[in-house]
């Protein structure tokens, strides 16, 4: 491609551009769309499919990471990878003493 | 792709600790995207208050979605993804030199920045006036039974509120309690100083849905901890596109230097990312 140069900057073509846009917009609507669409416990893991789909079109486009060194996605992704540990962890934490919890209004925060 | 569709980084001096303009370049671009991760992260606190929180009460966000506008929320996921475009083309445009064009895509990305900004004030404004603010200061002004509970629990002294609160709720419960989809997936069944604790139950109203569970000021904290932060970050983008646009005017990218344009960019599609995230969590709970 004649998009590279010998110092490896990438530049995007409008078509490129428009086109993600349009990905974009189309998840979009699609999000919105299957938030209508009862699927019970479903549909939070659909939302977050989409939602993840847009992210790569981003990312992948948008920020560059598709042409960047391999070594930037990496931290990035690193990042959700800390985010998992910590929601999965305080989630087995949580669930662990929520049936012990006694049901009421937070102290100090009602009224 | 036409023959000009090529940058160089040499547009910039090279500082004396790098090899070259590239090297210089990909030493800003991974800084850049380690700060990108630690605001993952920055946001990852209240993302994780909100998945317990969720995962444990469902109710309440069931309850507390509803007086979100699914519409409003839809149009400031389309403005940012439409400034996404201008920033992104505003990288395009300084590596080209296109001067005129950055200037441009700077400037419909700031209009889409106060677009977006003006959209959440319009929302801000509409809790405000309903009463629906965080923790303490949530006071619903119309009349539920949720609220009148805890207005009477007032008058007993502060340690024991919040058990006669529960005490009041038990009683108010009728005994054929069902225990419908909305209720929290986690049964309470603990014997505590108020007793054996019974599921409690939300008076529904006509719309059929839970009138108000307990703690739903606990959704509308999460809501403003969630969009005030984000919206920091917008106000945070803002300025630093208004510092691009002052070095656009003062012919700092002349000479192809984008460094300073590909970093802003990439703080701002940050920022979209996370709205997209953030309006599936907020406002399409169903």
């Amino acid at each position: 491609m004649s998009e590279h140069d010998t110092s490896g900057v990438h530049v995007a073509s409008v078509r490129l551009l428009l086109l993600v846009w349009v990905g974009l917009m189309f998840g979009t609507w699609l999000t919105v769309t299957a938030s209508n669409v009862d699927l019970g416990s479903f549909n939070i893991w659909v939302g977050l499919a989409i939602a993840t789909g847009k992210a790569l079109l981003v990312g992948l486009f948008y920020m560059h990471l598709r042409w960047d060194k391999p070594f930037n996605a990496f931290v990035f992704l690193s990042a959700f990878f800390f985010l998992f540990l910590f929601i999965g962890f305080t989630l087995m934490d949580t669930a662990h003493y929520q049936p012990v919890l006694i049901p009421g209004y937070s102290p100090g925060m009602g009224g | 792709m036409s023959e000009h569709d090529h940058a160089s980084v040499d547009g910039l001096a090279v500082d004396h600790h790098f090899e070259n303009a590239d090297q210089q370049y990909q030493s800003a671009k991974l800084g850049m995207w380690i700060f990108l991760a630690t605001e993952i992260l920055f946001f990852g606190g209240l993302i994780v208050a909100y998945t317990v929180y969720r995962a444990n009460h469902p109710e309440v966000f069931v309850f507390g979605h509803h007086f979100l506008d699914k519409n409003l929320g839809a149009l400031n996921t389309v403005i940012l993804i439409c400034s996404s475009l201008t920033a992104a083309w505003a990288v395009r445009a300084a590596q080209l030199k296109q001067i005129g064009m950055l200037k441009l895509m700077i400037l419909l990305t700031m209009l889409c920045a106060f677009g977006f900004l003006g959209v959440k004030g319009v929302e801000y404004h509409s809790k405000w006036k309903h009463g629906l603010l965080w923790a303490g200061s949530y006071h619903p002004h119309e009349e539920h039974e949720g609220s009148a509970v805890r207005e009477n629990a007032e008058g007993v002294g502060e340690e024991a509120a919040a058990t006669s609160a529960a005490v009041k709720q038990m009683e108010a419960a009728p005994p054929t309690a069902p225990a419908g989809p909305d209720r929290s997936a986690i049964p309470p069944a603990a014997e505590g100083p108020a007793g054996l604790a019974e599921p409690v139950v939300e008076p529904v109203d006509e719309h059929g849905f839970a009138a108000e569970p307990a703690n739903a000021q606990i959704y509308f904290s999460i809501y403003f901890l969630l969009t005030g932060l984000h919206g920091i970050h917008v106000l945070g983008g803002i300025g630093a596109f208004a510092w691009l646009l002052m070095c656009a005017y003062r012919g700092f990218f002349d000479s192809g230097h984008f460094t300073r344009v590909d970093m802003v960019a990439l703080y701002w599609h940050l920022v979209d990312l996370i709205w997209i995230y953030l309006f599936l969590l907020l406002y399409l709970i169903d």
